[in-house]
């Protein structure tokens, strides 16, 4: 079984009803931590050996925020900076995260269609997100493509909410109990694409 | 050679036994009560007509008490407390003497006699009871306040007293000025007595306006030439003179030393003036209390024991019921009507100048004087006794006995927030900045009423009282936030509101790591040591005035604030409650954890892969 670490980065928990959805989902599962970063470090003091620990133990690290600035909230980006370290991260005597998968797990304010070489943002999630999956292979890790979560303040108007939930708790088991594709899922440009495709439900469910 | 002797003799035994005595809990004005017993009739080394000069100048230590008293009590506070002044102090003085000059007429005196022992014994020892109250941290409860307000009628009430004990000697006159109470040689003799109230009022005036108008141009002067010992000799030049001035005209000097600390307790010279005198207050405070103890005379005391203890152990009696009487009318809590009737029962060391004054006047025979005054040193004797079995006996088992009907609070608080001194005032005004429900507790009138001023919902009263704490909504609030300035009540509190109210969230602001972990064991959800963060915010601002970039300073502060966080856990099972010898070598280890934490700099630059100013590009594969 592999072990999931959720790192979830939202300042405004309270007003955004997906993130809190999903959170409240991923807390429930078994095999499955979740992190507050910004209840935990609401000062941004964010303690280096406690959060490396935490990596060392997992195989599979989960960032979920919102998208700001076609980015992270900034706690997510002062976690990098500070635990990334070298001889940590990187670094000759510093592979602690070889062969680890990263994935982002991200709400966006508009519709998938601003997130397209010829939409509002004229390029996808996965580009936009290159930074993180840069870091990611830096670190010898694999980074699975992006799980977008679009028009996420309408979603439990539109009743797409339960479906990003188990869909989420779905992606989360799967990572968890090796039946995800590892390869197909780092290989799509979006992960929402390919999700039922990377999820093997019998070798879930045996 | 003499001199140097007494003083090596009262010194060493003042050292010693304070010392003793505070250890074991018992304070101060026992210690110095039972040096003087060591050194006088036990010993030996003192007595007799030396000890009636040490106590005349021992006496000079009554007068700076009264003298920094009135410098803490500003003239409007005095006004707000006229009622108890005139209500509690008024009818204190005025029962006890009729209760005890009945008592000495149904003994078989003649009346005048009997008011005269009557009046005397009335009053209580404003040094013992003052002292103890400072000492134990009681000053500011309603009972100490109540306490306070009673000797300072007493104190005023003793110009009356001196004036009428003349007119009550019935026996042979002694010529004042010969006889040895004639210390009271007022130059108003023989004057009418219009004439002496008039020069008497002037006198006051004449106090008054120097203060206003003289005394602060000249401390202007004196501070200016910046010579420490100049401006304590300044300030005790101000008490002698008002003593000098207020006994030449035949007013108590202690009385006139108060008005004098009255007048100057609006000026700015008010915080210099009170350090710079009060280590000679304490001094002469244990010189007094030393030379009471050396003048006990124990042949008379063993040849007329019963009568003597009988005498104090009556006097005590009857004042203290009629103390705990007038708590009860007053309405006092609980815990202070028994503060209040146990401490002031004994009589007072005016009852040495009155007794003297009556002896010298012919009011009262020697005879009876001396063995007056033996029970009078005795009831001081027995005082600390009363006050330890108030803090033993009564003090713990308030929280389970609520006497009176909660004070008025009409909208109970989400939360409750007890003291609003420094730490308090500002949690106070966060929570209504964000329109929470307040109720904020304090037992500083003063305070109350500016915190009301600036429109916080702030009510007078004693947090540590279990009504108030009902009456404050404390059944429903969320949080309570226990920001008390005492430590030892700051901790009761909150084992009482832990014990009381288990729904409540209790935030406790803690004096420092010890206090800390007693607030945990109280039962505590949440603690801040008070100095902290504040300490912590001037650590940074100094590493920034030594030319550390802003953010590195910030980032050793932050680790230096998460190190001492887990020391605090890491201490905490090394705490029994005192300072053991694992604790100590637990806190030698985590310093010089520190240092090595402190040295390493984590923002050297090295954890950035693509970072500008890396001294080993070679780290990096892509380049």
């Amino acid at each position: 079984m592999a072990r999931v670490l959720v790192l979830f980065a939202h300042p405004r928990t309270d007003r955004s009803v997906a993130n809190t959805a999903l959170i409240a989902a991923a807390r429930t599962m078994p095999g499955v931590e979740l992190v507050d970063l910004y209840g935990e470090y609401p000062d941004f003091d964010i303690d280096i050996d406690r959060e490396q620990q935490r990596l060392v133990d997992i195989d599979c690290l989960v960032m979920q925020h919102p998208v700001y600035w076609y980015s992270s909230p900034a706690l997510l980006k002062e976690w990098q900076d500070l635990v990334l370290e070298h001889g940590f991260a990187y670094g000759a005597d510093g592979p602690a995260l070889q062969g680890k998968s990263l994935l982002q797990v991200a709400t966006c304010g508009t519709d998938r269609d601003a997130y397209r070489k010829k939409g509002k943002y004229e390029n996808d999630l996965r580009t936009l997100f290159s930074p993180f999956e840069q870091t990611a292979k830096f670190c010898g890790m694999r980074y699975l493509a992006p799980f977008g979560i679009f028009s996420a303040e309408d979603a439990e108007k539109d009743g797409r909410l339960d479906k990003i939930v188990t869909d989420y708790s779905r992606l989360l088991g799967a990572i968890r109990d090796g039946s995800l594709d590892l390869e197909k899922a780092a290989s799509a440009p979006l992960l929402n694409d390919v999700l039922d495709d990377a999820i093997d439900e019998e070798a879930a469910a045996g | 050679m003499g001199f140097f002797q007494d003083a090596f003799i009262y010194l060493l035994a003042a050292v010693v036994a304070v010392t003793v005595s505070h250890r074991l809990g018992l304070g101060s004005v026992l210690g110095y009560l039972f040096a003087g017993i060591a050194i006088g009739p036990v010993l030996g080394y003192v007595g007799g007509s030396e000890t009636e000069t040490v106590k005349h100048f021992a006496e000079f230590g009554v007068v700076i008490m009264l003298f920094l008293i009135g410098l803490e009590l500003e003239p409007h506070m005095i006004w707000r407390m006229r009622w108890q002044l005139l209500g509690l102090g008024g009818l204190q003085v005025a029962l006890t003497t009729i209760a005890l000059t009945a008592a000495v007429m149904a003994v078989g005196f003649a009346w005048q006699a009997a008011l005269v022992i009557g009046m005397t014994l009335a009053l209580s020892s404003t040094a013992i009871v003052l002292q103890t109250l400072n000492e134990k941290g009681w000053m500011r409860s309603r009972g100490g306040q109540s306490a306070f307000s009673v000797l300072l009628f007493q104190d005023i009430a003793v110009i009356p007293m001196l004036a009428v004990l003349p007119l009550l000697a019935v026996g042979a006159p002694v010529p004042l000025d010969g006889g040895e109470g004639g210390h009271h040689g007022s130059i108003l003799e023989g004057y009418p007595g219009w004439f002496q109230t008039l020069v008497i009022l002037a006198t006051i005036a004449a106090i008054i306006l120097a203060g206003r108008f003289l005394v602060r141009p000249a401390f202007r002067l004196i501070a200016a030439a910046q010579m420490r010992e100049l401006f304590t000799a300044a300030a005790l030049l101000i008490v002698v003179s008002t003593a000098l001035l207020m006994d030449l005209v035949g007013v108590s000097a202690a009385l006139g030393a108060f008005l004098a600390g009255v007048v100057l307790s609006t000026s700015e010279y008010r915080h210099a003036l009170e350090s710079d005198i009060d280590p000679f207050k304490g001094l002469l405070l244990g010189l007094f209390f030393i030379s009471v103890g050396a003048g006990i005379d124990f042949g008379l005391l063993f040849s007329e024991f019963f009568l003597i203890i009988g005498i104090a152990v009556g006097v005590i009696l009857v004042k203290m019921l009629i103390l705990l009487a007038l708590a009860g009318i007053f309405r006092m809590p609980w815990q202070d009507t028994w503060m209040f009737g146990l401490g002031l029962a004994q009589a007072g060391e005016f009852a040495f100048v009155l007794f003297g004054f009556a002896s010298a006047s012919g009011a009262l025979a020697g005879s009876l004087v001396e063995i007056l005054i033996l029970s009078v040193a005795v009831t001081m004797l027995l005082t600390p006794a009363l006050f330890i079995l108030f803090e033993r006996y009564v003090a713990p088992r308030t929280v389970s006995s609520a006497a009176r009907p909660a004070d008025e609070i009409p909208e109970p608080g989400t939360v409750v927030i007890a003291g609003v001194g420094r730490v308090g005032q500002i949690i106070a005004r966060l929570m209504m900045a964000e329109n929470y429900k307040i109720v904020v507790l304090d037992h500083d009138p003063n305070l109350v009423e500016r915190m009301r001023e600036t429109g916080v919902h702030s009510y007078y009263g004693d947090a540590t009282r279990p009504d108030l704490l009902e009456a404050a909504g404390l059944g429903e609030a969320e949080v309570f936030v226990a920001a008390l300035d005492d430590q030892a009540q700051q901790t009761a509190l909150v084992r009482h509101v832990a014990e009381h109210f288990p729904k409540c969230r209790i935030v406790a602001r803690a004096f420092d790591r010890h206090h800390l972990y007693e607030l945990e064991k109280a039962g505590a959800h949440a603690i801040e040591r008070e100095a902290f963060e504040g300490a912590l915010a001037l650590g940074k601002r100094t590493l920034r005035e030594l030319g550390l970039h802003p953010y590195q300073a910030e980032q050793k502060v932050r680790a230096f604030r998460r190190h001492d966080i887990q020391t605090v856990s890491i201490l905490r099972e090394y705490w029994t409650g005192g300072m053991g010898k694992k604790y100590v070598t637990a806190v030698r280890e985590r310093l010089d954890e520190l240092m090595q934490v402190m040295r390493s700099d984590r923002l050297a630059g090295k954890n950035m892969p693509d970072k500008d100013f890396s001294p080993s590009r070679k780290e990096d594969p892509e380049r």
